[in-house]
């Protein structure tokens, strides 16, 4: 009897317990999140720009047709969850996706939300409206796209050229919300008005950006928070020592250096802390139209003599990833195997022996100890492009590269990139979308925009398009691999390593999600609370 | 006099028309415009794009035409709009004078309510333990850069107080309006009063050795009135000629003292300006700060002769 009792005990404070522990999980309404901002973005509009430091603080004020789900880490087609558009379907030949939208939606200025907005978007996306965006850095995403039909004012379709199963995971993007018709792109950059959980209050460059919450949401119950508040700091010390100091519930989200994040976690030992892959490479363009890299064997005897691992050794302290074009794993979902990726030339463990393959390269290209050859690496004039440069300068060395270092102001950076007048380059290229569409015609791609080094091989550009068109994902997976190592092969655009940055928020704040493949997806926030 | 001060205001205007113009010639010289810069931060140059926007910002008019268009604006009060923010350069410029004038004024309050009567107790302590410590303190002071102080008063305030002054534009209390404005105005102001108390120092010295003060103290004065009535008063010109230098330099210490105390202040924003190539607010603002450099010399010079009876500006 005894022993009943005391299990009865045992089992009555379990369940009040998890009742407690259910109760503390009830989010609670209420608060403004204090948040640092690393820079004072340009604009306000999403669509003109073409940094996150746009799309964090201005996220929350739009919806896009469909979203990728906030609470999963990880972007892919699985997590696509519905947003403005209530469904979506394919027609069988994958030409057509159609979306039933979402009735009952209003602007943050009470006007109602139609398919005609969604049209008025993505006409402008396209270049085909009256009124024009004054950028318009994504355009090429949308290459596919015949045209976007609306159909009563709920009903929308997007007719393709071909089929295009990456067009749902671009359209997820935290870079692809639904702007209303009755707003000038002038107006978005200054005062934007969405349909999302928080509407615009203020932009105060240099200063501050606040968004309060959206009353009339039509997601019932959220946002849990007041509003959220940036506070622009572009000293990282300052930054960081008031996160330290309590005074922000969050950093600035993937900005906090491995080296900083060490002295956060002693300063304020409370402070949730992750690392997390934010799918931008760090990579060598090349100026194969001249001489020297205009060789192919200086090309790969370049890519040859890179040290990786020391890289990511001395910029990040071991948490850094290497791979190809695609994001690695585990973050990344389209990195080839890596028994795939060590067979490539220059990815081999044994450096000695990359090494001595480039020299024998040089040698057959004319250079030597006694003749070296001399060119100047250019890179903008920012730290986290300005230190790897320094790497790359002191490795080359080892194949009888003597490299200088050219510092570029970032006013002049992509004009002197675009006028080709460079010889090697370290750049960073940031990926929205973890997928190989996203990347391989943004940044390889003939005639691309962003395709900075005019790399134009016909043959890849073929297998760009089937692996676009392929339904079949372990089909696409193969080909995306086998274009990522021929990218390589070729000196493409010889990619060094994939950085991980850290983020930090204070213990009450609840519900934040790191994506672990995008840095530019996962601030719609409308789910996060504070637990105080 | 009056001829003086008339031949004074006509310099000052020719001196604020060669600014105007170096200023707009060198920001067009610069390499790179607000467009690249937009289009950069963008991460890609679209031709045909960015010759729309240069076209709809104006810049692709000759030099001498956009020069124009900018001092008759100027003349009407029509400052332009900011490139960046595209909000009336008035609209950006105006909230953030306050800000840094308080800052500067406390800056220069504290720099001469600190260095003067330092300067004269080193002086008049000539030799001793405590002349020897306020030299330190003066040469420490023109040693640390005012970044690095600032940075360190934040760490201490973290770690001391577990708290640091992030600007308010309303402080709700006037501990917290001390600590935003006075803490950065000290750190800012320590490198002036440093100098302005070296500056007394020397100026004191060679007044203390002159021999009307020996003749004040045989006919008994005291020591209080020696050095602060007959000393001090005579000492101080050379002291005013450096306040006013520094009120001028005083604004390139706030570019560093509010971007580390996060301050939106004039100082920060001119910076901001000028990496985005807003020439708008550059302009603009680079001719206020000469306004107000242009103004105060002159009013040092006035001071002179208020101060001097012996000096007299002849026509």
């Amino acid at each position: 009897m005894r022993s009943v009792r005391a299990l009865t005990a045992v089992a009555l404070s379990l369940f009040a317990a998890s009742n407690v522990a259910a109760l503390a999980a009830e989010p609670k309404k209420g608060g403004i999140l204090k948040v640092y901002h690393r820079d004072s973005p340009a604009s306000a509009s999403i669509h003109e720009e073409a940094t996150y430091s746009v799309n964090i603080p201005f996220m929350p004020i739009f919806n896009n047709l469909v979203m990728y789900k906030q609470d999963v880490a990880q972007n892919s087609m699985d997590s696509i969850v519905p947003d403005l558009a209530e469904s979506w379907a394919w027609s069988d030949d994958k030409k057509k996706l159609s979306f039933k939208l979402r009735q009952g939606v209003k602007w943050h200025d009470g006007k109602p939300f139609t398919s005609a907005d969604v049209k008025c978007t993505f006409d402008m996306l396209m270049g085909k409206s009256q009124q024009k965006f004054r950028k318009n850095p994504r355009k090429s995403w949308y290459d596919e796209v015949v045209d976007v039909t609306p159909s009563g004012d709920f009903e929308v379709a997007f007719n393709l050229k071909r089929s295009q199963p990456a067009l749902l995971a671009l359209l997820a993007s935290g870079y692809t919300p639904v702007y209303p018709c009755h707003a000038s792109p002038g107006d978005m950059r200054t005062k934007p008005i969405g349909t999302g959980p928080f509407k615009f209050v203020e932009f105060k460059a240099n200063e501050s950006i606040k968004i309060t919450r959206n009353p009339d949401y039509w997601k019932k119950g959220l946002p849990h928070l007041d509003g959220i508040e940036y506070t622009i700091i572009t000293n990282r010390s300052t930054a960081i020592l008031g996160f330290i100091s309590g005074q922000f519930d969050m950093t600035f989200p993937t900005e906090v250096s491995i080296p900083l994040l060490k002295e956060v976690k002693t300063q304020a030992p409370k402070a949730v802390c992750v690392v997390e892959p934010v799918n931008v490479s760090t990579n060598i363009i090349v100026n194969s139209s001249s001489p020297p890299f205009d060789n192919l064997d200086i090309r790969r005897a370049m890519a040859m003599a890179l040290d990786r691992k020391a890289f990511v050794s001395i910029l990040f302290e071991g948490q850094a990833d290497i791979g190809g074009t695609m994001l690695p794993a585990p973050g990344g979902l389209w990195a080839m195997p890596k028994e795939m990726l060590e067979k490539i030339p220059g990815y081999g463990p044994d450096i000695n022996a990359n090494r001595d393959e480039a020299r024998k390269l040089m040698a057959k290209a004319g250079y030597g100890p006694e003749k070296r050859l001399v060119v100047k690496v250019a890179t903008r004039n920012i730290p986290i492009y300005r230190d790897p440069a320094i790497i790359l300068i002191d490795q080359l060395k080892s194949i009888h590269i003597d490299g200088e270092l050219e510092v570029v102001e970032t006013a002049n950076w992509f004009s002197k990139v675009a006028r080709k007048d460079y010889a090697l380059g370290l750049n960073l290229t940031g990926n929205a979308v973890d997928d190989p569409d996203q990347s391989f015609y943004e940044n390889y791609s003939c005639g691309s925009e962003r395709n900075y080094t005019n790399y134009c091989n016909k043959d890849i550009e073929k297998l760009f398009g089937e692996q676009s068109a392929e339904t079949d994902v372990a089909k696409r997976k193969k080909l995306v691999w086998e274009i990522d190592k021929r990218l390589q092969e070729d000196v493409a655009r010889p990619i060094i390593y994939h950085s991980r940055m850290g983020s930090c928020w204070q213990p009450h704040v609840k519900g934040v999600t790191i994506m672990v493949n995008s840095s530019y997806n996962g601030y719609r926030y409308e789910d996060l609370w504070m637990d105080k | 006099m009056f001829a003086y001060i008339v031949r004074r205001l006509v310099l000052m205007l020719v001196t604020l028309f060669g600014i105007s113009v170096i200023i707009f010639v060198l920001l067009r010289i610069v390499p790179g415009n607000i467009v690249d810069i937009l289009f950069d931060a963008a991460g890609f140059v679209d031709q045909a794009d960015k010759a729309n926007l240069e076209k709809e910002l104006g810049l692709d008019q000759p030099i001498f035409v956009q020069y124009v268009k900018w001092i008759g604006g100027l003349l009407q009060g029509d400052l332009g709009y900011s490139y960046v923010s595209e909000k009336p350069a008035l609209q950006e410029i105006l909230p953030r004078i306050p800000i840094t004038a308080k800052l500067a004024a406390l800056a220069l309050l504290f720099s001469a309510s600190i260095g003067i009567p330092l300067g004269v107790i080193s002086a008049v302590k000539q030799g001793t333990r405590l002349d020897y410590a306020l030299r330190v303190v003066s040469l420490s002071g023109l040693s640390l850069p005012s970044f690095w102080l600032g940075l360190l008063i934040l760490m201490a305030s973290v770690s001391m107080f577990g708290t640091m002054p992030i600007f308010n534009p309303n402080p709700a209390t006037w501990t917290e309006a001390f600590a935003i404005y006075a803490v950065p105005a000290m750190a800012v102001g320590f490198r002036s009063a440093a100098l302005t108390m070296r500056i007394t120092r020397s100026s004191m010295l060679e007044i203390l050795r002159q021999d009307y003060i020996r003749t004040a103290r045989a006919k008994g004065a005291s020591e209080a009135s020696v050095n602060y009535h007959h000393a001090l008063k005579n000492a101080v010109l050379p002291v005013i000629t450096v306040i006013g230098i520094e009120a001028a330099f005083l604004i390139g210490g706030l570019i560093v003292t509010e971007t580390v105390f996060n301050i939106p202040g004039v100082a920060r924003f001119l910076v901001e300006a000028i990496r985005w190539r807003d020439y708008p607010i550059v302009q603009n603002l680079v001719m206020l700060i000469a306004l107000v450099v242009v103004v105060t010399n002159f009013t040092v010079d006035m001071l002179y002769a208020a101060i001097d009876p012996r000096i007299r500006y002849t026509d």
